[in-house]
């Protein structure tokens, strides 16, 4: 196969919450449900864990996109907090269109955990949508997003 | 960064199984395995091993030798998912003396062979994942679990037979416990029964001393007509409201002697207990044997409550237990853990409308027949039509009615076949009329169970396979004149049949309670697509939940005979009873820890934490999270901005390194850097 003809294969980084998400992928697993193999995922407690510097990070660090994915709104296992991540997911879609990045590259999704299929079906047309943005178009010597840990480096 | 840096600080062991061929089939193994000791030295990955079954006590062992051996500091195993197997791998180091929070599951399994098809794309995948974990486990500190105390009370909701089964296991091994049933007795539907397959023996009979058990048993506070409001607290220490309505009898007066109910003037069908074809009045126990045995007054249908006058009652009660000005009560109670038996409702038959129910008068319900074949329903035990009075000639039973039918609902209701060959013989029984039986497979998989469905060949009960298109009273001949018509393909001879019979008995199905999404989420636990409740693991784990501390029992999990709500009944309550000797339980230490020099005392996590743990210190104008009340979400830790706060377990250098490892950044970087540095 040569280059040229391959299709373009996002890379997106996936954060899900323990309790729902993370189970819906568990699910789509258990029934062999088929998806796009472009996402790799990061377990959470929670969506409201979600700090919006790991977007950015994982933006600046060549994923294509990211998805956030936790439970139904209401049905959070610590009640509320996946409201404060969707405020978050909404500031996010902001800060990223003002930075000029494409905000579809940011994705929210709401999976319970026995809603495999949607889990499924959601990452397929995620990959299709990212696929059509193409690469992401980043200024790599810009990307330096300071973040705890790397802050000490920054100093010294 | 200097050159000394280079050198890693852990030394990682990385473990990739094979799982048999569930990961090896898609995923190559030996491929990732190779990859990960080539390219990750830097990382510090000394070791790195494929192996066929990583959780059999030989891969354990492999990973227990290696941490001796090659003095290993962290550990990664690539396998199936952490909700199945991370507590087998963290004991596995544990044991060899590593803290078991050193070692990290990655999912290559659920989340990559089992997901895709594309060998190369899933290999590559894996070896993300497997980099993503080693990237994150260099970051994991040695942790503790915290203890809390277990308080020795448990609740238990729904008082059907798994729910009394519960009760009683707990209760007889010295423990407290409070049993909610929302209606005015126990026994849920099993108290509605005639007689039970396969053995035919006679419900009241077997279930009735379990429910006096309960009523007289010292560690049992039965808790009748009331409902939970609301859960507070975690697993061995939740606060449970509820809320008992009135009954405007006095419990401690009242014995039970039934002239109230013979006096009141006010008949009411019975929906419930009667399954429609019987009546109540409007204070009543469902049934004569009812625990406890003290009536309620329904205020919707009591003439009192609706016109003022009556009390009729309350004149001719012999101890003055009627009390009409009691009011609901509101109690809290508090509890370590939590069953949910709360059982099934009964598919609506009316939803299939061409099976004529509500609409064609001979067309029954299966928990109408249950009542009319009882001795003790509305029709003394006799098998009649709506009249009241003719006993039928030839009857139908249709199975599968809102069951394994893609318009209502996929699955399999599980009792019905049996049910409607124990129809089919109650039928023959008692009138001797020809009993046809409509299925579309017969399912008689446990013990007895088909032995049971021979005996009802033998009786001569005839079989028509196909599934019922029409049940009508258009008759197309005089045969047919007067009748039921069952319209049917018969999928063993392939020809359409009309078969004319006096009455039709629906065989619907079992569905989650209309309520359950509603009970979940006050408990913390999910759902099915369908309604019902998930269990821990579908296989290993069939009682407990993901929540800890709230386990399930009987059909709330699942449509199930009676046999395996009991035996779910029995098995939660173990579980429990195994919590409670320990006294204590460990949970996981992921908490948040703000750090005092870094707060700047802006309050804005205060408000974040949904438990009220986050306190704000005025004299120094810090805030501090309270551990026992921190369930670890992380959303303070995402909202400080100025980074003071720590999230154990999945701290901000844990993911962000994690992204890293995900992305091979950790690689690129080994690959660019030697040549500059
Ligand atoms: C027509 C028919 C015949 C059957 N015959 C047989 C048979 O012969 N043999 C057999 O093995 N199985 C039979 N079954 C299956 C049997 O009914 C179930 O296995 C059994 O009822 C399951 O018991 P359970 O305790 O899980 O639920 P249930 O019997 O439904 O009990 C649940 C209890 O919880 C209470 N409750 C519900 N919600 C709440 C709430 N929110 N708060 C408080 N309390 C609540 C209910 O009032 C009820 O008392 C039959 C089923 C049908 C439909
Ligand atoms: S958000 Fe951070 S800085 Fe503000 S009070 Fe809370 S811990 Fe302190
Ligand atoms: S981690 Fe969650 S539960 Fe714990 S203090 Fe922060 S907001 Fe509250
Ligand atoms: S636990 Fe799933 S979003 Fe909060």
């Amino acid at each position: 196969m040569t280059e040229e003809t391959k299709p373009f294969e996002p890379v997106i980084i996936g954060f899900t919450c323990n309790w729902c998400s993370y189970r819906a992928a568990d699910m789509a697993g258990i029934a062999r449900m088929k998806y796009a193999p472009n996402v790799r995922l990061i377990r959470l407690m929670c969506s409201g864990r979600l700090d919006p510097t790991f977007v950015f990070k994982a933006i600046a660090g060549g994923a294509d996109a990211v998805l956030v994915s936790g439970c139904h709104p209401g049905d959070c296992h610590y009640s509320t907090q996946n409201y404060k991540a969707m405020r978050r997911y909404h500031l996010m879609k902001r800060v990223l269109t003002q930075m000029g990045v494409e905000p579809g590259r940011l994705k929210l999704l709401w999976a319970s955990a026995a809603e495999g299929q949607i889990f499924a079906n959601e990452i397929n047309k995620f990959v299709e949508e990212v696929r059509a943005l193409g690469p992401l178009n980043w200024n790599q010597a810009g990307a330096e997003i300071p973040v705890e840990g790397a802050v000490e480096e920054v100093k010294v | 960064m200097s050159a000394q840096e280079n050198k890693p600080k852990e030394r990682v062991g990385v473990y990739v199984c094979h799982c048999g061929t569930n990961i090896a089939g898609v995923v190559n193994v030996g491929e990732v395995s190779k990859w990960a000791s080539d390219n990750m030295k830097d990382e510090g990955v000394v070791i790195s091993r494929d192996y066929k079954f990583m959780c059999s006590s030989l891969g354990q062992e492999l990973i227990q030798k290696d941490i001796k051996e090659q003095k290993l500091t962290r550990v990664v195993v690539g396998a199936c998912s952490p909700h199945l197997h991370e507590r087998t791998f963290r004991n596995a180091c544990k044991g060899a003396g590593l803290n078991p929070y050193l070692c990290e599951l990655v999912s290559i399994r659920e989340q990559d062979s089992w997901v895709h098809t594309d060998k190369i794309a899933a290999t590559e995948k894996a070896k993300a994942i497997i980099s993503g974990g080693v990237a994150r486990v260099i970051h994991h500190e040695a942790l503790e679990p915290l203890h809390v105390p277990i308080h020795p009370a448990t609740l238990i909701v729904g008082g059907g037979i798994a729910g009394i089964q519960a009760a009683l296991e707990i209760a007889d091994a010295g423990f407290p416990v409070y049993l909610v049933e929302r209606e005015p007795s126990i026994g849920g539907h099993m108290a509605q029964f005639d007689k039970t397959f396969p053995t035919l023996d006679c419900s009241a009979c077997i279930l009735t001393p379990k429910m006096v058990d309960v009523g007289n048993h010292k560690n049992i506070t039965m808790l009748t007509y009331s409902e939970v409001q609301k859960v507070d607290g975690y697993v061995g220490n939740f606060a449970v409201t509820i809320k008992k309505r009135a009954r405007y009898v006095k419990t401690e007066d009242c014995t039970g002697c039934g002239i109230c109910w013979e006096k009141c003037p006010k008949k009411v069908i019975d929906d419930k207990f009667e399954a429609g074809i019987g009546y109540r009045k409007a204070v009543y126990t469902p049934f004569p044997q009812a625990v406890p045995k003290y009536p309620v007054i329904d205020d919707i249908n009591c003439t009192y409550f609706v016109k003022g006058t009556c009390k009729a009652c309350e004149k001719f009660c012999p101890t003055n237990a009627i009390d009409f000005t009691q009011k609901d009560e509101i109690m809290t109670v508090e509890v370590g853990n939590i069953i949910l038996a709360t059982g099934w409702d009964l598919f609506d038959a009316r939803r299939v409308p061409n099976y004529g129910y509500g609409r064609l008068a001979n067309v029954f319900t299966n928990m109408e027949f249950e009542r009319m074949s009882n001795s003790a329903g509305p029709t003394g035990g006799n098998i009649v039509l709506r009249d009241g009075k003719t006993p039928p000639k030839s009857v139908g039973i249709v199975h599968c009615v809102g069951s394994r039918d893609k318009n209502y609902n996929n699955y399999c209701s599980a009792i019905c076949c049996m049910q409607s060959l124990k129809f089919a013989h109650l039928v023959h029984e008692k009138t001797g009329a020809t009993v046809y039986n409509f299925y579309i497979d017969i399912r008689t998989p446990a013990k007895g169970y088909d032995e049971f469905y021979q005996r009802i060949i033998e009786e001569g009960t005839l079989f028509v396979r196909g599934k019922v298109a029409e049940v009508t009273d258009a008759a197309r001949n005089p045969g047919e004149e007067g009748k039921l018509i069952i319209q049917v393909e018969d999928t063993l001879v392939g020809k359409q049949r009309r078969i004319p019979v006096d009455m039709v008995i629906l065989s619907a199905g079992l569905e989650p309670r209309s309520d359950s999404k509603a009970l979940a989420k006050t408990f913390g636990i999910s759902c099915s697509a369908d309604g019902w409740f998930i269990e821990r693991h579908p296989k290993l784990d069939p009682v407990a939940t993901m929540t800890e501390g709230v386990y399930i029992a009987g059909c709330v999990q699942g449509p199930k005979d009676i046999p395996a709500s009991v035996a779910q009944g029995a098995a939660a309550a173990a579980r429990i009873l195994g919590k409670i000797q320990q006294k204590e339980i460990a949970l996981e230490p992921v908490r948040a820890t703000i750090h005092e020099e870094q707060c700047s005392g802006c309050r804005i996590c205060n408000t974040m934490c949904p438990f009220n743990a986050i306190l704000f210190h005025e004299d120094k104008m810090v805030s501090e999270v309270n551990p026992a009340l921190c369930q670890g979400c992380g959303t303070c830790v995402a909202a400080c901005p100025a980074g003071a706060i720590t999230g154990t377990g999945f701290s901000n250098e844990q993911i962000l390194s994690q992204i890293d490892g995900l992305l091979l950044l950790t690689l690129d970087k080994k690959e660019t850097v030697p040549s500059g540095s």
